[in-house]
């Protein structure tokens, strides 16, 4: 049983699905044509060469057939018929007339309609010059109006959420917002009011429209009645420069347009690539650019000083780094990050540290992902078209929606045309709502789940029956960044015993996978070598010289090496381990004890403030370059922007620290750099810039895009895992759900399970959309937006600590929140914000304390 | 005028039609009885299909062939429109309120022979007194063993809900009726698909009216056959006529068609009040174009004032006399159907209440000589070729229905509207 309606149209066919489409023969204005039976007929009209005004109709949203504006003519056994060519299908033989003059006249007279109560004042209207319904008015509609009554009236604008602007004159009432927040969002939470002449999109009472996706609904309306806040009145749409690229906001690189006007980024649009998002972005990806106009930005290097940092010039930046690194052994120095850069700054960075450093010590993750190897080259890797394709969907990772939320809108359009869903995590996450099966455990018990289901266990009857239903993709990660990271591994390995098994690495920062695909990983080197495949490294080794031999660190080995003393530099690249590492603590003492800290960062974070030297960085729309996401799309980001101030690119600084130290790195062309990693990188093969740009058309390649044989020999420890393979040292026990909609059984004692101790809880400790990440807090739009952080516990542990809702608790001694009671919380769990402003410095480790403040007076 | 279906039983026994008792008493649910024990589903449907009733509610559709549509996947839903809006009908109230049993009968006649196990009673919001009276009925059918489970030991099932609306016009629409059963927004759907398809819940659905229902028992028992030997052959059976105005008789009256308007009007009317002159008068509810009195001789069927582009609709006669002012009576009309639009597709929604807003400028005296022509080109902007039946840019036949007034006085009272517009005094005295 599901809360969702489906699709009205089904699963749509792939192109490039064995089933070819059944093509029929139709007549559009006297002409004959081949059309694909079922298509909308507007959509046929549109291929054949007709284009029929519309304003409701949106290929990705169910039709309503509303406007009207899309009459046309169709035979029928009673003669011709006036039909919403919207709303119709084309079936063979079918006859239909677009130019008729009772077709002409119908259109004229909606767009006459559609004009009598619209305000007409395009003059101050955001939407004018992008409008369809001023398009549509100069090419279908009437000259002059012959309405002389009064217009209908209603207050404006008005807020619908925190982003979004409603101007009610200016609606006309096409549903797209409606759609769009209910049918691709899963927010059903704006709707038709009133009627007749009244009608009026909005809110439900006391119901905010409180969606991560509310920004799509502005990009949708065909006139200016939704407005976002942050663009509202900064541009006209002509004076905009467009710049094609994509979002950095996660790795799912849902493509993306950055608006410019006057040198300042002003608004980002989705743009439309069905490979990957469908053109739909989340709030996040939509309002994040106002970090790039901060005032806060780093925008002249900075060198420490007793009281804080001065600003010093370039040249003094990198004499200062260059002398500095140059007087140490190359192992002596690590770096950390560049997850938030392009493939070619990671490129350059990762030849950077190992050629002219010469260290092995290179890691994009900070402690909160998984095994490198199996994030760069699981297989046989999951393209996201597989989801469209899958009988079975299995997520077992971060939640969807707060972490990829682009991703989780994929999912949900999957299950609405009748994917299977089975949702495994310690608590509730975005899909539960639409999943056919929802497994619950005690955060930290995840290997018991995975044996039950490896085991056939009796309680996974029911859930087993719809995993047997391939093919199934597995869509895997970490719950948490309280949670062992070998669990992925295990599910991975699960994942790949299902039928017709394909696996998605869920990681989420930037372009991590391109990072992690350029070799910034101890163990990976570009194109996803393991640096034990002599073979393969030998041949990086004849462009870039000799490989260090020591065996690289992973942050959590460099953090605590710079405590030790073996770490004597750190390099931290757009890395804020302070705040992303899973032990904050351990992250500040490295960055104080480490001798000399560089940090490549646009703002002061709680790292870069350890940083002796901090070098400014340039940021998304100030770079042009690839990135790869977490399919292994290859794609292109533009730079639509100089960077701000005396920001750089990674690869110039780089580059002049490189000849500073008497070596040379590689080029300050982006292309350039591109065709170095098509020579030097097996999986990128081919694959540059330029080629992407200019062959793709917009798509992106996958990669690899020739010899996928490469990915099977570069992963042979994942290519042997079974299910017995899978560690052993869990706890706990699942908690199933068995479907949505009805309460959860609650947790289920059994044998396997671990006594629980009064005083210690299993952590979760995920991030929500809007968390205190940099980029965030520096976005005025969506700053305010994160959420009051609460301890989320089992209603069964609130009573034995005897706390109420809104009681304060403390937290492994440091952190004190009200608690928030919920089912969804397992027994002997506890669920806590990560990377939020009232958890700072608690550390993710397996269990905490929670004690409640007792009330002394 | 003579044979009476419907109405029988509430004339013999004016103070107790509608309790059990009493329709136990004359006769009720032996059919029910008899059907369940011993017919074929089929031959049901076959004697309904024989009869030639056609649907009462407004479009006048053959009610057996409709069943006939009803796809043959389980489950299966009969909907009931008892949501009788129309202005100017209050048939169904009579029926629903003086003869709740009759129709209960009918609804699980029907249910058997469309395999169907669940019923719902879509009524008025506004009827609370024929909603307590079906509300009871159901109750009492249900104590007495004709509804619920394992009917007259029979092995069929059927269970019966009374919804109240909430007071909107569009609920009598099937599919918005259906909408807001399921609680969406009362809009009308796009079809196809039809409910005999997807109807209810995404389920097959037959959606019938009150008085075709009611009709069923007498079919069923006396033979379809018998049914189509009433009155004309395209417009079989007798049917209530709901008659509003300025007659003397208001009222509802069962009558067989067939017979003459002047035999309505004048005849079971008993004529026009204060022995004044007969105007106009609307044949079939609010939605139907007007007729005037050289359409005084004709017959009333289903088929014949399609000639006059009309219809019989909903079985609502409202007559206007010659004190009637025409463009307010236009004006009445059309502002009932702006203020009912669901809003959701734009001609109905701007072109009702662009219509409306012209009408009351000219009666304002704000007239303009292009206003005729406007009032016509918006109307055939809604319904285009302003033809009968009626053609739609409309989801729904609401938005059209409001053009039947603007064509009615424009074509019979052209120059009252012009004298309306010059701001002259209406010719009326």
């Amino acid at each position: 049983m599901r809360s969702m309606p489906p699709s009205k149209e089904g699963r749509q066919p792939l192109s490039d699905t064995k089933n070819a489409p059944e093509m029929v023969n139709i007549t559009i204005n006297g002409i004959q044509h081949e059309a694909v039976a079922g298509e909308r007929v507007i959509i046929a009209a549109e291929k054949a060469g007709e284009y029929i005004p519309r304003f409701c109709h949106h290929p990705k949203l169910d039709p309503v057939g509303k406007c009207r504006q899309c009459l046309v003519e169709v035979e029928g056994p009673r003669g011709k018929q006036l039909l919403p060519s919207c709303a119709i299908y084309v079936t063979d033989g079918m006859v239909i007339d677009t130019q008729s003059d009772v077709v002409k006249k119908a259109q004229k007279g909606v767009l006459e309609y559609l004009l009598i109560n619209h305000p007409l004042d395009c003059p101050v209207c955001d939407k004018a010059g992008e409008c369809p319904l001023q398009d549509q008015t100069m090419t279908h509609g009437p000259g002059e109006s012959r309405f002389v009554e009064a217009k209908r009236k209603f207050k404006k604008p008005i807020p619908v959420s925190d982003l979004v602007l409603l101007d009610r004159e200016r609606c006309i009432l096409c549903d797209r917002c409606v759609r769009v927040a209910d049918q691709i969002a899963g927010d059903p939470l704006i709707t038709f009011n009133e009627r007749g002449n009244q009608t009026q999109i909005l809110t439900f009472p006391n119901e905010p429209f409180a969606s991560y996706f509310s920004g799509n609904t502005v990009q949708v309306c065909p006139v200016g009645a939704l407005t976002s806040t942050d663009y509202r009145f900064r541009a006209r749409p002509w004076d905009l420069e467009i710049t094609p690229t994509v979002s950095l906001r996660d790795t799912v690189h849902s493509n993306a347009e950055i608006n410019t006007s006057r040198g300042r980024v002003i608004r980002v649009y989705g743009a439309t690539n069905d490979h990957v998002n469908d053109g739909w972005l989340s709030d996040k990806d939509r309002f994040s650019f106002g970090a790039i106009n901060s005032d806060e930005r780093v925008t002249t290097p900075l060198r420490k000083t007793g009281t804080g940092f001065e600003e010093i010039t370039w040249a003094d930046a990198i004499d200062t780094v260059s002398a500095r690194l140059g007087a140490m052994i190359g192992t002596e120095v690590g770096s950390i990050g560049g997850a938030n850069n392009t493939n070619e700054e990671a490129y350059a960075l990762s030849k950077f540290m190992r050629t002219v450093i010469g260290s092995p010590h290179v890691d994009a993750q900070l402690g909160d992902g998984f095994e490198p190897q199996l994030a760069a080259a699981v297989i046989p890797r999951a393209k996201i078209d597989d989801i469209d394709a899958a009988t079975t969907i299995l997520v077992w990772g971060p939640d969807l929606k707060e972490r990829l939320p682009v991703l989780y809108l994929r999912v949900r359009k999957a299950v609405r045309n009748g994917a299977n869903l089975v949702v495994v995590a310690p608590t509730r996450t975005g899909l539960d709502a639409i999943a056919t099966h929802v497994i619950r455990y005690r955060a930290g018990s995840g290997q018991d789940v995975i044996r039950k289901l490896a085991n056939a266990d009796k309680s996974m009857t029911a859930i087993l029956e719809t995993l047997a239903e391939g093919p199934v993709v597995t869509l895997f990660g970490r719950t948490s960044i309280a949670e062992d990271p070998r669990l992925a591994e295990s599910v991975a390995a699960y994942g790949r015993t299902l039928d017709g098994a394909k696996l998605m690495p869920l990681l989420q920062r930037a372009n991590v996978f391109g990072a992690l695909d350029m070799g910034l990983a101890p163990n990976l080197l570009p194109g996803r070598i393991s640096t034990t495949d002599t073979d393969a490294s030998s041949h990086i080794e004849e462009t870039w010289g000799p490989l260090p031999d020591a065996l690289g660190r992973d942050t959590a080995a460099m953090l605590s090496g710079a405590v030790s003393g073996d770490i004597r530099a750190l390099i931290l690249v757009g890395a804020d381990p302070v705040r992303d590492f899973p032990d904050p603590q351990a992250a500040e003492k490295a960055l104080e004890e480490a001798e000399f800290v560089v940090a490549i960062d646009a703002f002061v974070t709680d790292s870069s403030r350890h940083a002796d030297i901090i070098l400014p960085a340039a940021l998304w729309s100030e770079v042009e370059g690839t990135v790869t996401n977490l399919e292994g799309r290859v794609q292109v980001v533009g730079a639509a922007l100089p960077p701000k101030g005396q920001a750089r690119s990674v690869i110039g600084m780089l580059n002049d620290i490189a000849t500073s130290m008497g070596a040379e790195l590689t080029s300050f062309d982006v292309s350039v750099v591109s065709k170095e990693i098509a020579t030097v990188a097996p999986a990128y093969q081919g694959i540059t810039r330029d080629g992407i740009v200019f062959t793709s058309s917009g798509a992106g390649i996958v990669v690899p895009s020739q010899e996928a044989e490469i990915i099977v020999e570069m992963a042979p420890r994942y290519a042997s895992m079974a299910p017995d393979a899978v560690p052993t040292e869990a706890s706990g026990s699942a908690v199933i759900v068995p479907a949505q909609g009805t309460q959860p059984l609650g947790y289920i004692p059994t044998d396997q399970a671990v006594p629980m101790v009064t005083d210690r809880y299993t952590l979760h400790y995920a991030p929500a959309m809007y968390d205190d990440g940099v980029i965030t807090r520096h976005a005025p739009s969506i700053a305010d937006l994160v959420r009051d952080p609460t301890v989320g516990l089992n209603p069964r542990d609130a009573s034995i600590l005897a706390v109420a809702n809104g009681s304060i608790v403390v937290v492994d001694g440091s952190v004190e929140l009200p608690v928030r009671i919920d089912e969804a919380v397992p027994e002997g769990s506890v669920v806590l914000p990560f990377n939020h402003a009232a958890t700072k410095g608690l550390q993710a480790v397996p269990a905490v304390t929670v004690e409640p403040i007792r009330d002394e007076s | 005028m003579t044979t009476q279906i419907l109405t029988a039983r509430m004339e013999a026994h004016p103070s107790d039609s509608h309790t059990i008792e009493r329709y136990l008493d004359t006769g009720g649910y032996a059919t029910l009885k008899k059907t369940v024990a011993s017919s074929k589903r089929e031959d049901i449907v076959e004697q309904v299909k024989a009869s030639n009733i056609r649907g009462r509610g407004g479009a006048g559709f053959p009610m057996g062939m409709k069943w006939g549509f009803l796809a043959a996947s389980d489950p299966k839903y009969l909907v009931v429109n008892a949501d009788e809006s129309e202005p100017g009908t209050f048939k169904d109230r009579q029926l629903l309120e003086r003869d709740p049993h009759q129709l209960i009968e009918g609804i699980a006649i029907a249910s058997f022979a469309l395999g169907v196990n669940r019923a719902f009673v879509y009524i008025r919001g506004e009827y609370s007194k024929p909603a307590r009276r079906l509300q009871r009925a159901v109750e009492e059918a249900h104590e007495a063993g004709y509804l619920g489970e394992n009917i007259a030991g029979s092995g069929f099932s059927l269970d019966v809900t009374v919804h109240l609306g909430a007071g909107a016009y569009i609920c009598g629409e099937e599919t918005a009726l259906l909408n807001s059963i399921e609680g969406r927004r009362g809009e009308p759907r796009l079809k196809p698909p039809f409910p005999a398809v997807e109807g209810l819940y995404a389920r097959p659905t037959i959606v019938n009216n009150v008085e075709s229902l009611s009709n069923v028992p007498w079919i069923v028992a006396n033979g379809g056959e018998a049914y189509a030997a009433i009155g004309p052959e395209r417009s079989a059976g007798t049917r209530m006529f709901s008659l509003s105005g300025h007659v003397k008789k208001p009222g509802n009256y069962e009558i067989v068609m067939g017979m003459s308007w002047r035999d309505l009007i004048y005849g079971i009317g008993g004529g026009i009040r204060d022995d004044n002159e007969l105007k106009t008068w609307i044949p079939g509810g609010a939605s139907s174009p007007w007729l005037i009195p050289e359409h005084l001789d004709t017959a009333i069927t289903i088929d014949g004032v399609v000639e006059f582009g009309t219809m019989l609709g909903s079985g609502a006669v409202v007559v206007m006399d010659e004190t009637t002012d025409v463009v307010a009576a236009a004006h009445s009309i059309v502002r009932f159907f702006a203020h009912e639009s669901c809003g959701q597709c734009t001609p109905c929604r701007e072109g009702t209440k662009w219509l409306q807003d012209i009408l009351e400028r000219i009666m304002a005296g704000n007239g303009r000589p292009e206003d005729v022509d406007l009032l016509l080109d918006v109307s055939d902007n809604i319904s285009p070729g302003l033809v009968w039946p009626p053609a739609m840019t409309t989801i729904c036949p609401l938005g059209p229905s409001a053009t039947a007034p603007i064509i009615s006085i424009t074509k019979y009272f052209l120059d009252e509207v012009n004298a309306a517009i010059e701001g002259r005094q209406a010719a009326v005295v």
